[in-house]
């Protein structure tokens, strides 16, 4: 994570295109902006002017003009009494203003990314998805909280200052401008060479994290093989180098202050001495040197603050365009309309869906749905020129189940995935009661497809709201007679708070079985017509599995079903396997008849192969 | 506080880089505010008496003055950077070190991504708050203290509205940031709140496309977001309090100033030049009383970060070798001797209860079980990756907190059931077990453990794995892990359901293999009782007590648990005894 306020700025590539979506978002506070705006400019003005008084006061002085005196002294408490009010105006509606904006900004994103395909969210790590709302959304609203009112005012000062150094000497003037020019070129010089010295260090620090992550996740191992010392000698290394590269970038990097400051004296020592001589010989005033002195002391703060300000807005700038580039991301494609729809939630569907509960609805006519999946000659990749699936067909009769085995990588879970349209056949149809799937609204279709999934995935919640996530308006008694379905009833009634026992961190207080088994009711109380089971890998105990097996047994009852096997126990009794091997089915039938047929199935079954 | 004595103890070496760096920002500081004291002697002496050698030497010494000014700055530029990293390195350094010293319970205490976190993000937090802070926080009080003692030298009667304005200035800032500070951690829990949603969509992101819940999660964050945008704009609106306050002194001042300077110097007692000079410690003062309030500000959420470093710091490693360790372990026998134990020590249930268990060296032993029945819990206290909560383990006739860790770990190999292999080549992981192996004693290991037969496909021991072993198959990386185990040479050796993802075939060659080693005592967790059933002895835990022990034919005639499994098993073919 770069480090604000010193890391070289990562620019972004259009930056017109980005600031005009930033600009859409600020026109969600539009009159707050241009509020602040507003505020700002008169909250500068009035330092400007402020400091300005400085010449009256001092020349009615030394012409001992009482009255004149009086008048400048009120004149400039009156103009920062201004500057105060506009001040305290601006800082507090410019905090509204940038919360509104940012919290826009993370709804809209997440909304989006919500709705993105799974291909997305296989090239894109967490780490990166998270980063777009944690750094990137950050120095957005950085930015706004304290960079574009600062830009503003600095740029007010800066304009300001000029036009009153201009009024009140224009021969110190052009010192000054010389100056401020010398700082610029220097800022510009600089700016290349830091940034070559920064993304060293975040190379650098980026090793470092890298390594501490995967020894961290490891940690048990190094210690059951002594491999302490080891380690802390690896890692002193890495440390060593990203200390040596981080002490070069930094030390080149705080060179920027004393050079401005420096630059900043030598403009003062030269007006000083020059308006003196100018004073001397009688071409300008007492009051306007005064007065210029304090404006050049003044000057150095607004063009710090531009240079810096401008830098942050840029870093900004860089993380909205990464966000919008995101949110240009094209969503799932989805222009089914026919839909589906459950017996409890249309009146209508209820006389039509009979038993199994779910009905089409094709112009306002519902039609039972019967649960018969097909694909015929599907192709599948997940990445261009990539095979997964090559010329699939196959076919399940409403309440069949239908069991895929065979090696990792082979398609089995590929090929549910097409089923629900988590992804896009390449060429081939799947069909569904005869519909193309693709006809089918999205939404409706997932509705009917019950998953569970190998990862089970719990959220923070009680174990009812868990259940109840497949189906989010279940009375309590659905959820309990889905539970008792799953055979999950049992391990929880035995839980201190029962169905209201919080699940934490992704149910790191249940076992796995018992998460398993919570998966299980939660596609139950969704009560769907097509199953599509994905089978847990890792190992469960043979009599919560037995449990288990009860539960998805239950469920399959009556209901189309597509199993990911894992263990040969679970297919035997399935109306048919397909045995898969580099996305193709190779031997497909009965148990019976596999074994009968002495193939890859029988080598499974045997063991002489492995299966995972 | 402690924060500051953490930073001090662990600049180490860095201290004099660090000082040198503080003297040189005051040094500058005084020398900038020098300048409006020769500024003055300009216009009194210069100006007014029209002596343009006063001005020309004034204007040189202010020159004089920049190129020092320039000087100390690039030298505070390098000592702050060397202080700054010096500390970051050896703060990351002490925590891996102390890191290394964490037992099983230790770790289990921090999560593992939270840990991360603390080596790494919160380090970095730590080192740019010196970085950045070093210099507002000496410049801040320097320049106060200056300021106020030129702005008395000049003129003290003057001098009397600093008096007025600072400390009324300095409490109203102090309550701002009194107010903030504490707010700033609320703050952060808001934003920990929204990333913890945010992570746990990301993982479930599946589930919620197949339930089609997008609607409905996206209803929590709005929640969360909520909260976090409200907490923010809270917080920001009283730091911003800042702005107009320190605006209103200034300005405050500066009228002050003009309305009694004017009339001092119209009374004489004042001159133009002293007056002028004046004016510009106004900015000096109060931009100095600005730059402590925001390095407070600053320092606000680096605390946090201090904090959760030193809370690493800070953990006790639970398990240490006793002084006057054994260093030796005779052989592999193995005793629980009425062992109980518990993970926590507020925790209501034994996880293991009473177990008292006999194992001769060189035997092989099977442990079967339900899940939490406390099979891994027994092993690991075997090889003193926890302590039991009474009773005691004896290994080689020794109770394993008689023995070096070091020693004890060497001679008890433990393939965890969470087992991980690193990235980087296979001769590297297996180097592991014992870094000076030969190849030909590597390769050996592989054979016992029939990592052999695909060796030669991933590329020999030259074969290169991606982080967390990805390159290999599950089964693959299990029998890796057990050639890593096996190059320790242990003289107990522990499976935890390390043959999982491995055929059955496979299963029983190893175990064959295994069977061979002599003298090694072999303790097996297993869920299929094929992988155990010719053990030596077999023992059934059931809830954290041993149920029954026994050969394979004992349990089969009289253990009713043991009877269930075996049945479950057979009769659904797992066993692979089908054909």
């Amino acid at each position: 994570m770069p480090a604000r306020g010193n890391a070289a700025p990562s620019r972004p590539h259009d930056l017109l295109a980005t600031l005009r979506e930033l600009l859409s978002y600020m026109s969600h506070a539009r009159w707050l902006m241009l509020a602040v705006a507003v505020l700002v400019t008169l909250a500068g003005l009035a330092n400007l002017l402020g400091t300005y008084m400085i010449k009256p006061v001092v020349n009615a002085v030394g012409e001992g003009d009482q009255a004149a005196f009086a008048r400048g002294v009120a004149v400039a408490a009156v103009i920062y009494v201004v500057g105060v009010a506009s001040a305290a105006g601006y800082t507090q509606l410019m905090v509204r203003a940038a919360q509104r904006v940012v919290f826009d900004v993370r709804r809209d994103l997440f909304a989006h990314i919500e709705r993105l395909p799974l291909s997305f969210f296989d090239r894109a790590r967490h780490g990166d998805v998270m980063s777009y709302f944690t750094n990137d959304v950050d120095t957005v609203s950085e930015a706004l909280n304290n960079s574009f009112a600062n830009l503003v005012q600095a740029a007010v000062q800066i304009v300001g200052t000029l036009v009153l150094l201009l009024v009140l000497d224009w021969r110190l003037t052009l010192v000054t401008i010389a100056c401020d020019a010398a700082i610029a070129l220097y800022v510009r010089f600089s700016g290349g060479r830091s940034s070559r010295f920064f993304s060293r260090q975040q190379a650098e620090l980026a090793g470092l994290d890298g390594y501490v992550e995967e020894m961290i996740a490891g940690q048990k191992v190094v210690k059951v093989f002594n491999h302490e010392d080891a380690n802390v000698a690896r890692f002193s290394e890495l440390n060593e180098r990203l200390r040596a590269a981080g002490t070069t970038a930094q030390s080149y990097a705080a060179t920027m202050v004393p050079v401005t400051v420096c630059v900043g004296y030598v403009n003062y020592a030269i007006v000083c001495v020059l308006g003196a001589l100018l004073a001397v010989r009688g071409l300008t005033d007492v009051g306007s040197l005064a007065s210029y002195l304090v404006f050049v002391r003044q000057a150095a703060a607004p063009l710090n603050q531009f240079t810096q300000q401008g830098n942050f807005l840029l870093t900004a700038l860089a993380g909205a365009e990464r966000i919008f580039s995101v949110m240009r991301l094209a969503p799932e494609v989805d222009e089914g309309e026919v839909r589906l729809v459950h017996a409890d939630d249309v009146e209508a569907a209820r006389a039509a869906a009979g038993a199994a509960g779910w009905a089409w609805e094709i112009c306002g006519e519902h039609v039972p749905l019967q649960g018969d999946v097909q694909f015929y000659h599907v192709d599948f990749g997940y990445e261009e020129g990539q095979t997964v699936l090559a010329d699939l067909s196959l076919y399940a009769k409403p309440g069949q189940k239908i069991a895929f085995v065979g090696s990792t990588g082979a398609g089995k879970t590929t090929i549910t995935n097409l089923i629900n349209r988590f992804y896009e056949v390449r060429s081939g149809v799947i069909t569904y009661d005869g519909i193309d799937v693709r006809d089918i609204e999205k939404a409706s279709l997932r509705r009917s497809l019950g998953i569970v999934l190998q990862d089970t995935h719990l959220f923070a919640g009680t174990i009812a709201d868990n259940i109840r996530f497949g189906k989010l308006d279940a009375t309590d008694e659905q959820v309990r007679a889905a539970a008792r379905l799953a055979c999950a009833d049992g391990f929880i009634s035995r839980l201190p708070r029962g169905y209201d026992t919080p699940v934490v961190a992704d149910g790191a207080n249940l076992s796995q079985g018992q998460r398993q088994l919570l998966a299980i009711a939660r596609a139950a109380v969704a009560d769907p017509p097509v199953l599509i089971l994905d089978e847990a890998t890792s190992s469960i105990d043979t009599r919560t599995e037995a449990l288990i097996q009860r539960g998805m047994d239950a469920l399959m009852a009556g209901r189309t079903v597509f199993v990911i096997a894992h263990r040969l126990s679970t297919v035997r009794n399935a109306d048919a396997i397909m045995v898969l091997e580099h996305g193709r089915i190779v031997e497909r039938g009965t148990h019976e008849e596999l074994l009968a047929a002495r193939g890859e199935y029988w080598q499974l079954w045997t063991g002489a192969k492995e299966l995972d | 506080m402690d924060g500051v004595r953490l930073i001090a103890r662990f600049l180490g070496p860095y201290r004099r880089d660090f000082l040198l760096a503080v003297l040189c920002v005051a040094a500058e500081t005084s020398l900038e505010l020098f300048i409006p004291i020769l500024m003055a002697q300009v216009v009194d002496q210069g100006i007014m008496a029209a002596d343009l050698h006063v001005v020309l030497a004034n204007g040189a010494l202010m020159l004089l003055c920049a190129a020092a000014a320039l000087a100390l700055g690039l030298a505070y530029a390098r000592f702050s950077a060397r202080a700054a990293m010096g500390l970051g390195a050896n703060l990351r350094a002490a925590e891996y070190a102390h890191l290394q010293t964490f037992s099983f319970a230790n770790i289990d205490d921090f999560e593992g991504s939270s840990l991360v976190t603390r080596l790494t993000t919160d380090v970095t937090v730590v080192q740019n708050a010196l970085v950045t802070g070093t210099r507002p926080l000496v410049r801040g009080p320097s320049a106060l203290v200056a300021g106020i003692v030129y702005a008395f030298v000049m003129s003290p009667e003057l001098a009397v509205v600093f008096c007025v304005v600072v400390p009324l200035l300095a409490v109203a800032m102090f309550s701002v940031v009194a107010r903030v500070a504490p707010r700033y951690r609320v703050l952060q829990r808001a934003m920990d709140q929204l990333n913890d949603a945010l992570q746990e969509d990301l993982a479930a992101i599946r589930v919620i496309k197949a339930y089609v819940r997008e609607g409905h999660v996206a209803e929590r964050f709005a929640a969360v977001n909520e909260h976090l945008a409200d907490t923010a704009t809270r917080t920001f609106r009283t730091a911003v309090l800042n702005v107009p306050i320190l605006q209103g002194a200034m300005y405050a001042t500066s009228v002050a100033i003009l309305l009694f300077g004017g009339q001092m110097i119209l009374a004489g007692t004042l001159t133009v030049g002293a007056f002028t000079g004046f004016m510009s410690y106004v900015l000096q003062i109060v931009n100095s009383l600005m730059m402590i309030s925001n390095v407070f500000l600053m320092l606000a959420r680096a605390v946090t970060s201090v904090e959760r470093v030193s809370e690493v710091l800070a953990e006790e490693p639970t398990l240490v070798s006793p002084p006057g360790a054994l260093t030796d372990v005779p052989d592999g026998s193995v005793v629980f001797d009425h062992v109980c134990f518990k993970y926590a020590q507020d925790a209501e249930k034994d996880v293991l209860s009473d177990v008292c268990l006999d194992i001769s060296a060189g035997s092989t032993v099977g442990v079967l079980g339900g899940t939490g029945s406390g099979k891994t819990t027994l092993v690991q206290l075997v090889a003193r990756l926890y302590d039991v909560t009474a009773g005691a383990v004896r290994v080689g006739g020794h109770d394993v907190r008689a023995y070096d860790l070091a020693a004890l770990r060497d001679a008890v190999a433990v393939v965890l059931q969470k087992n991980v292999l690193f990235s980087g080549t296979v001769r590297e992981n297996l180097a592991w077990g014992d870094a000076d192996a030969t190849d030909e004693q590597m390769l050996e290991a592989c054979r016992l453990a029939r990592a052999d037969e695909f060796l030669e496909r991933i590329g020999g021991l030259d074969g290169v794995l991606g982080q967390g072993g990805a390159g290999v198959s599950g089964g693959q990386r299990q029998r890796l892990c057990i050639a890593r185990a096996l190059l320790k040479h242990p003289r107990v050796l522990i499976l935890d359901d390390s043959t999982s993802a491995v055929d059955m075939a496979t299963d029983a060659a190893i175990r064959e293999n295994l069977a061979r080693l002599a003298g090694v005592t072999k303790i097996v967790i297993a869920q299929r009782v094929a992988s155990v059933m010719d053990a030596d002895k077999i023992v059934v835990l059931d809830d954290g007590r041993v149920h029954a022990c026994g050969t394979h034919e004992e349990l089969l005639a009289t253990d009713p648990i043991y009877q269930e499994i075996y049945e479950s098993q057979v009769g659904s073919g797992i066993s692979g005894e089908v054909s």
